[in-house]
Parts: C-alpha cells; structure tokens; sequence
C-alpha cells in the first residue's frame, strides 16, 4: 500500500493548531492565492492532543510577518506560527488579537454604509477578545460571529 | 417673554414687544467661557460618544447664549458669508429646518437637497464622492442618510466639519444634545432628576445615546417598554459604568409616579408581528390627562416628534407638555454646534 504524507518543509511558516475547519479563511485572511510562487499543503482535520482535531497550513519558501499573521487570530485565537529554516523551527510564536482590524471583515449590519458602493475599508475596534466581539468604526454594530464574515 | 414661554436676556433688559430685532455685537465678542484646551473649530459632530461631559456642557452654554437670535430678537452676523452644505437623503422636516434656521439666524447660508430625487446620488454617485465635491463649496455639512455609519464616512472624505443629522437607525447627535438642553432648561440641572425613558427602547438608537448622556450627567432613570422592546444590555451596561444604576419596567403607571421628566419615544407597529399586540402594548403606553393624574405636578414631558398617538392631544394644553419648547430647542443648539465647529465662537 502507498502511504501518503505531509512532509517537513525545508523553509517557509508552518501555522499550527488553526481551529478545524477554519484552514481555508486563514490563506484567505493572509492573503495567500493561486499566484503563490511555492508549495501550499493544507492539512485538515488533523488529530491533535490539545482540540481534538486542528487544522495545519504549510507555506514553502515564504517567511511570513508576524504583523499579517496576527490576523488569523481572529478565525483562529490558538493558532501558532512556526518559522521554518533549514528543516528546524527558527522562530514560534502564538497569533495575538490586533486591535484594529482593517479590510479583512465585512459588517454584519446590511444597513451599515461599509456593505454599500463606497470606496472605503471596512474598519473594527477589537472590543473583546475572548469571546472576540469587534465593534464596527462606521455603524457601531457590534460583530461576534466574525468567521463568518471574513471578506 | 417669547410665545415659548423662554426669557431671553434682550428681553428681560426690557426690549419692548414689536420691537425690530436690534444688531448686536454679543457674538462679535469672542471671549465667551471656554474649558481648558477644549477645541471645537474644525470638529466633526458623529456621535455623542465622541464628547466628553465637559464638551457637552460647553455646548449647552453657548446653546444659551444663542437663544435671542434663535427667538428672532437679535440679529447675529457671527457666521456671516459661511456656507453650511446640507445633504439630506431622506426627509426630516423638524432636523432639516432647524439646521437651516440656525444658520439664518446666524447670518449664514445653506445650500443643499432635501431629497436624493434629482441629485448625483440618484445618478449613481457614492456618498463618498458627492461629499468629496460638497465639502469644496461649504464650510461645514449637515447629513442625514439612510445608512448607519454614513456620517462618520463622510468625515472621513471631507476636509470641512461633518454634522450628523441621523444615519439611518444609527446617530442622532444633535438631538441628543438638544434633548439634555431641554431637561437642563426645564428642570434646571440633569444630575439627580428622575428621568423615564418610555416606548420602544430596543430598537430607537437615539435613546440608547440619550440614556448613555443622561446617565453621564447623573441622572436616576427607569426603563419602561414591554420586554421584547426594552433597552438592550449593552446600553445598560454603558449607563451602569457611568455609576447609574437603572431600573427596567413594563408598568408606565407605576414608574411614572416618580419621574420628573418622562421621554416619550414611538412603538413602530412593524415591530410587531401580530397587530392585536401591537395595538394593546401601544394603547397601554398612550399618556392622556388620566395616567398623569397619579404624575407629579411638574412633571416634563418630552417626545422627539413626529407622534402617532403615543400623547393625547389633550395632554397638549397642560403644563406637563415640553414637546414643542423641545423642538424649539433644537435652533439654538444647532447655532451653537454650527458657531462652535465653524469657529465662529470658541
């Protein structure tokens, strides 16, 4: 039987215990896509000793900064980050809540001007964060659901 | 005496009735009491979280000051040759009027629409950029629209001063400090008065900033709605870290026993899914001459207008009635908020 697996990455960012099922809105949210120059693994449902079950994002050749990755916090608050150089972790660190979130969340409210025709960046002051309510700058709504309503 | 009941200070210096409006120089002199590095020239008015209760009594005072040009027995020229932009997507005859009004009596002028019928927005122009254009031949924007968040928008764009006049079921700002002028006018002080918020409390995001700004003065209030209406935790939570703590109710003949001044707001009937309820818990929170039998003698009550049967006409001729002075009130405020953001007064 062929046995199929992830292997180590030589270079790159490792994003560890991404909350199951969230693996998708994490490339989404840093921004990775199909124009990406390296290899991408993306492992869902992966057994893990802490949650039960995590999901795991592998990005090749590609250091990202930890300012961008803070953003993931907000689909995933216990996702950690691993630098990887030469097959060894250089840098860990665990995704910290910003408290402001800029472009990445799209309103709740449909009566909100940020959901109209208007050339301007959805804006959120980060209230609580855990559980994460953010409060949107334009309509004052508060947000609690906010994987859902990643742009 | 103005037919407002309201003593200017022209007045009560015996200016004689019919007498033509004299020019004055009152607002000519710029050194009116200002609070420590407190700058309102150049502000945008969003959101009555964005002032501090110092800010707020500041307007109030000038608010006062304001009031013989507002009655029409003065003439100011204080923002003579200043252009105020007035941007309404949606009607509001009381809001509108009064912005238009203040600038009047203050010797400025308004351009603007009342309607979004005929202007670009209707060709398909965001918000974004007719305010980009306007702010251009203004000095300050007045903007009602029917989305939330729509004003703070528009300071964003705009390199003049944005006044809220209501986004939508967001923010109403100047209403909320023309309503504490009105309290403060009627019963002296805020702090320490009983204030009772009645009717659809949930929904009516301009009583949520009102209980924010009431409870910021000090002011003892009752929540009085029907539990699917009534004031949402979040604003309770607010008041309560204002160091008030406020009782809900749904009985409007016990709470208004204790109120001196009782606020009156109106129970959309689309709130309800069923018209027979709509119809009991509206008729259960009507104010006529009976209910306020069991109310205290100077007791005040307000309403922001328009009503739809929420005070019997009969409740019009009493004493208690501060609905019109209130609307009233919504001139000087304005001149005051529109004198201050222009610079026209410190």
């Amino acid at each position: 039987m062929k046995e199929f697996k992830v292997t180590p990455i030589r270079n790159g960012t490792v994003i560890d215990h991404i909350a199951m099922g969230m693996a998708m809105k994490v490339l989404r949210i840093i921004g990775v896509k199909d124009d990406v120059g390296s290899t991408v693994s993306i492992l869902m449902h992966v057994p893990s000793a802490k949650a039960g079950w995590k999901d795991i994002v592998k990005i090749e050749d590609r250091e990202l900064d930890p300012k961008e990755l803070d953003r993931i916090a907000l689909v995933s608050p216990n996702a950690t980050i691993n630098i990887i150089r030469d097959y060894n972790v250089a840098e860990k660190f665990v995704v910290e809540v910003p408290e402001v979130v800029r472009g990445i969340v799209k309103c709740a409210n449909p009566g909100c001007i940020t959901n109209q025709n208007e050339p301007v960046e959805t804006e959120f002051a980060v209230v609580e964060k855990k559980p994460l309510v953010l409060r949107c700058h334009y309509c004052d709504r508060l947000l609690t659901d906010v994987a859902e309503h990643i742009i | 005496m103005s037919a407002l009941g309201y003593k200017s200070e022209t007045a009560s210096r015996g200016a004689a009735a019919g007498q033509e409006p004299r020019e004055t120089a009152l607002y000519d002199d710029r050194r009116l009491p200002t609070g420590a590095g407190m700058t309102f020239k150049g502000m945008d008015v969003v959101s009555i979280r964005d002032f501090s209760r110092e800010q707020i009594e500041h307007i109030l005072k000038i608010a006062d000051k304001m009031l013989p040009a507002a009655l029409g027995e003065e003439r100011s020229i204080l923002l003579e040759g200043r252009v105020l932009g007035s941007l309404f997507y949606e009607p509001s005859t009381r809001t509108r009027l009064s912005f238009e009004t203040a600038m009047a009596r203050l010797g400025g002028q308004t351009v603007g629409f009342d309607e979004p019928r005929g202007s670009s927005a209707q060709k398909g122009e965001t918000l974004a950029d007719t305010i980009r254009m306007v702010s251009q031949y203004a000095d300050a924007l007045v903007l009602r629209h029917p989305q939330e968040g729509a004003a703070r928008l528009a300071a964003h764009f705009s390199d003049k001063p944005v006044i809220n006049a209501g986004d939508g079921a967001g923010q109403h700002p100047t209403q909320t400090l023309l309503d504490l002028y009105t309290i403060r006018k009627e019963r002296k002080s805020i702090e320490g008065q009983h204030i009772v918020l009645v009717g659809d409390l949930k929904y009516g995001r301009t009583v949520h900033s009102l209980a924010e700004a009431l409870s910021l003065f000090g002011a003892n209030l009752t929540f009085v709605a029907p539990a699917t209406l009534q004031m949402p935790i979040e604003t309770i939570k607010h008041v309560e870290a204002n160091g008030v703590k406020p009782k809900t109710t749904a009985s409007l003949h016990e709470a208004i026993k204790e109120a001196d001044v009782l606020y009156v707001t109106r129970i959309q009937k689309e709130r309800f899914p069923d018209p027979a309820e709509y119809l009991k818990v509206a008729g259960s929170y009507r104010i006529d001459k009976e209910l306020l039998g069991s109310a205290k003698p100077d007791l005040v009550i307000m309403h922001p207008l328009p009503r739809v049967g929420e005070i019997a006409p009969e409740v019009d001729g009493t004493p208690h009635a501060a609905y019109f002075r209130q609307a009233f009130n919504g001139v000087p405020v304005r001149m005051a908020i529109l004198a201050l953001v222009l610079g026209g007064i410190r």
